[in-house]
């Protein structure tokens, strides 16, 4: 019993790491499409687009691996929550799909260049929407009997959840306005400092309205942040907002390159902490617990070794491949 | 309306269609990557440019055919899930490690290196974008072997037990990736994605030969084409007859249903060649038949005793149309195939491969087959293993999810909209940069990069762009 439930839980942690990978990585390839529109020349245009082009690929396998994962490690949480939040699914993956297209196509033929551009920005949109709508679909909870979703179809669609979406779209925009501070210079750079001032006290503002709503969503979250002595142990997590949205301002007015990005994944680390903290050790919330929804310790141990080898190699090529590519991106000539 | 339709064939079309749609990418990825490997190679051993030219026009191909299997196939990840939940919940312990597995070995390897190998030409030493090269075409093939080895064990399934909940849970992972038929189904899958793209590869070449363009690249496509045809074509029919006698040993009345065999002992069993199964009746009807064939292939003994479907209770069939014409559509492309490479090895013996406008405009149709073969394949095994998922385990109508039937009407009527568009659109574009004439396209300077630090992967992969 004792092995199952340490890797039951290992594999929280590992899927944990893997979604959070890929919400700042491609958070930051998605919120270059939502800022796209505001582009001031197609020459701006293409250098953003062209900032995420080596790199976007890798970056959407952590949500392949985060699926996969899930199947494998939790197949019984699979099963409830990809029904339970079948439309923002199917529209996330059907707007993925004309978001990593675009790269490709736009330049394919010139007079299909605008076509393409938009839809890659408007997948970006769709993609970032939907997703921030399933994570709140699953934070309010999730309907289940026996071993199956027993919810109808638009269960997922609620305020809160459509305000997580629109709050999403302010979070992956920020850290696309921060990945291109890293990686441009000029004009474009001035223009993302000025858009990251913004787009951070959006955040924060939607930071603080979720922590404010979610405890009303269902008593046994607000008994779970609020009961003596949770509150005492969980008072630094929204302390650690705090300190790092000032840090994230300062390095903003100081105009520090590198350091907006990190302090906004370190927001986006903190706050998915305290989404964890909200559900654990539910998988699917208030339903099924890890140790209920794992898959034999057959299955956990045999990928699990796999894991442990191969993400940090996966980690130093990885890396190896953004080194190659370091630096600004060029605005470079376009092709008309 | 939508309510009357059965939620099981709403989500059965919408997987094959969705899948139908991505196998043929990372097929051509798979076939394409290896080229591309092999050309690359060839280049940095004979230094003659027209290697590294023809890389150049491939790997634009090979860009576009890539981003489409990689954003079909996330879908496809997604999809046991949404459409077969209670396939994912019971089989999730056993294929989803493999899955795993295939995103941690092959999927991030791939994606790793493809920036590099696309954009990093004047970034990384020539070996290095040489290795990249290779990796992504290694990754490629990885893949195959890990997804193969999910869906040979949802044919032959070994090695696992069942558990309370009704999971299949894994008792001997070797059984389970080595199961029964995998091993004939990735060498026949391989060969399938070497031979389809070969072929596309051969009519490109042939296009250009027949507008009197005979420079060293057009010539040499045609030409590495031609020896794949050759070669990988007959290894082929022998792989595909090894699989066959492998399914009978396993999944007897697929076999029964490719030949159109009902009556439950046939001693001395014909071989047919057309007809039309009745289902209904029980029988192959207006069949043409060669005798004692069919036991003389599948038991090497004319009169060997083959068993029909009559030997296996009616709802256990499968929809014997489809698998039996699926297959006859196969192996005739098969073996057209290999009329056509051993048509090329007569006229390269001659010394007229270039100058046979008529075999030329041969190779131009057959330019599809290919993609044709591997789809008309994969109905054969998929439709054969009906009506189960985990064959003779699992029945289909108890995988699927929880979900009514408008949802997956709505969803199936999407993806086919944004399928038939965008993949339209995308295969228009492949079609596209391969009828434009190579030798003029690459003979514009290769890219520079404009700044010292700068990515320029527009310059990089899109510097030869055909005009409209
Ligand atoms: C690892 C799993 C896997 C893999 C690699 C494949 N399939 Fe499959 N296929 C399934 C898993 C599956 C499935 C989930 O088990 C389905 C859905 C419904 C069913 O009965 O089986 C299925 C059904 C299914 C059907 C419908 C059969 C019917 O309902 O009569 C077709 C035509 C295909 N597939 C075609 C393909 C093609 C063209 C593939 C080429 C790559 C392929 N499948 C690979
Ligand atoms: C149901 C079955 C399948 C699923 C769930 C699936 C899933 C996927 C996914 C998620 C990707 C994108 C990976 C990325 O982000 O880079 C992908 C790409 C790929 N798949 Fe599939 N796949 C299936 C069937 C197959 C089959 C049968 C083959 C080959 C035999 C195959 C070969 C590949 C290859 C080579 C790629 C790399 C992208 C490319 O080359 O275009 N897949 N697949
Ligand atoms: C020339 C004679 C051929 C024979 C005798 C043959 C035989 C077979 C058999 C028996 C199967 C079904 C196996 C099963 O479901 O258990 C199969 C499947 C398949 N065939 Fe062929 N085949 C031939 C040619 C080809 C060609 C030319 C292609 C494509 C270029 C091709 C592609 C496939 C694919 C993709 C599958 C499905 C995957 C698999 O089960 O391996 N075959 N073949």
């Amino acid at each position: 019993m004792s092995v199952l439930s340490d890797l039951a839980i290992v594999w929280s942690a590992i899927l944990g790491f893997a979604i959070y990978a890929y919400v700042v990585l491609d958070g930051f390839d998605l919120g270059i499409g939502i800022l796209a529109p505001f582009a001031k020349s197609d020459d701006e245009e293409e250098t953003m687009i062209s900032s995420i082009a080596p790199v976007w690929d890798g970056n959407e396998t952590w949500l392949v691996l985060g699926g996969g994962g899930l199947m494998a490690a939790f197949p019984l949480a699979y099963s409830i929550l990809l029904p339970a939040l079948y439309a923002p699914l199917i529209a996330m993956l059907l707007a993925l799909v004309f978001r990593g297209v675009a790269f490709e196509f736009r330049h394919r033929h010139v007079r299909h260049l605008r076509v393409w551009t938009w839809g890659f920005v408007l997948g970006s949109y769709v993609a970032t929407f939907a997703q921030g709508v399933a994570l709140g679909a699953f934070v309010q909870g999730i309907a289940v009997e026996g071993r199956a979703y027993a919810g109808g179809w638009f269960d997922w669609m609620t305020p809160f959840s459509l305000f997580t979406g629109l709050a999403l779209i302010a979070g992956y925009a920020l850290l696309g306005a921060c990945f291109l501070i890293m990686k441009t210079e000029g004009a474009l750079q001035e223009r993302m400092y000025r858009h990251a001032l913004p787009l951070g006290v959006a955040v924060l503002g939607a930071i603080v309205a979720v922590s404010a709503w979610t405890p009303f969503l269902d008593p046994a979250l607000s008994a779970r942040w609020f009961s003596w002595p949770n509150i005492a142990y969980l008072s630094p997590v929204p302390l650690l907002v705090v300190a790092i949205a000032l840090g994230f301002f300062r390095s903003l007015a100081a105009g520090r390159q590198i350091l907006p990005f990190v302090m906004v994944s370190l927001i986006f680390l903190v706050s998915y902490c305290g989404v964890a903290i909200s559900v654990f050790p539910f998988i699917v919330p208030r339903a099924v617990t890890v140790w209920q929804a794992a898959a034999p310790d057959r299955s956990l141990g045999f990928l699990l070794v796999g894991t442990a080898v191969l993400v940090p190699v996966i980690l130093v090529y990885t890396g190896y491949s953004y080194w190659v590519f370091r630096g600004k991106v060029g605005a470079g000539p376009t092709y008309h | 309306m939508l309510e009357s339709l059965d939620p099981v064939v709403l989500a059965r079309i919408q997987f094959a269609f969705t899948i139908s749609f991505h196998i043929v990418f990372p097929a051509f990825s798979i076939g394409l990557g290896s080229y591309l490997a092999v050309l690359e190679g060839l280049w940095i051993l004979t230094e003659k440019d027209h290697y590294i030219r023809l890389f150049r026009m491939w790997v634009k191909a090979f860009a576009l055919s890539f981003g489409m299997g990689v954003v079909s196939g996330i879908v496809l990840s997604y999809q046991f899930g949404t459409n077969w939940s209670v396939f994912a919940d019971k089989t999730g312990p056993v294929i989803g490690p493999l899955m795993g597995y295939e995103v941690l070995t092959a999927f991030f390897l791939e994606a790793g290196f493809l920036g590099i190998m696309l954009f990093g030409v004047n970034r990384v030493p020539k070996l290095m974008h040489f290795a990249a090269t290779v990796i992504v075409a290694f990754g490629a093939l990885v893949s195959a072997f890990w997804i193969l080895a999910a869906n040979s064990w949802m044919q032959t399934p070994a090695g696992y037990a069942t558990n309370e909940a009704g999971q299949f849970i894994p008792t001997d992972w070797w059984a389970i990736i080595f199961n029964p038929s995998f091993p004939y189904r990735l060498v026949h899958m391989v060969l399938a994605a070497y031979l389809a793209t070969a072929f596309v590869v051969g009519a490109t070449g042939a296009w250009h030969l027949l507008r009197g363009r005979q420079g060293p690249m057009v010539r040499t496509m045609f030409s590495m084409a031609m020896w794949m045809a050759a070669i990988v074509a007959p290894l082929q029919l022998v792989a595909g007859d090894q699989h066959g006698l492998n399914t009978l040993e396993h999944q007897p009345a697929k076999v029964a249903a490719m030949e159109g065999h009902f009556e439950a002992e046939m001693k001395g069993a014909p071989l047919i060649l057309f007809g039309w199964p009745d289902m209904q009746a029980g029988e192959t009807r207006y069949s043409i038949e060669v005798p004692k064939l069919g036991s003389l292939i599948l038991t090497h003994d004319p009169n060997g005793v083959l068993k029909g479907l009559k030997s296996w209770p009616r709802e256990d069939w499968p929809r014997v149309p489809v698998v039996f014409w699926s297959f006859r559509v196969m192996v005739g492309l098969g073996l057209l195939m290999i009329a056509t490479g051993v048509a090329s090895l007569w006229l390269r013996w001659r010394g007229k491969l270039y100058q046979t406008p008529l075999f030329a405009r041969w190779c131009l149709v057959m330019g599809p087959s290919g993609f044709v073969a591997l789809l008309a394949g994969w109905f054969v095994t998929e439709t054969g293993r009906q009506p189960f998922t985990v064959y003779g385990v699992l029945r289909t109508a108890d995988s699927v999810s929880p979900i009514g039937s408008p949802a997956v009407a709505v969803s199936l009527l999407a993806f086919v909209a944004v399928y038939l568009a965008v993949f339209g659109m995308g295969i228009w574009y492949l079609l596209r940069l391969m009828r434009t004439d190579p030798e003029a396209a690459s003979a514009a300077p290769p890219p520079k990069e404009t700044r010292a630090a700068g990515i320029t992967p527009v310059q990089a992969t899109h510097g030869a762009l055909p005009e409209p």
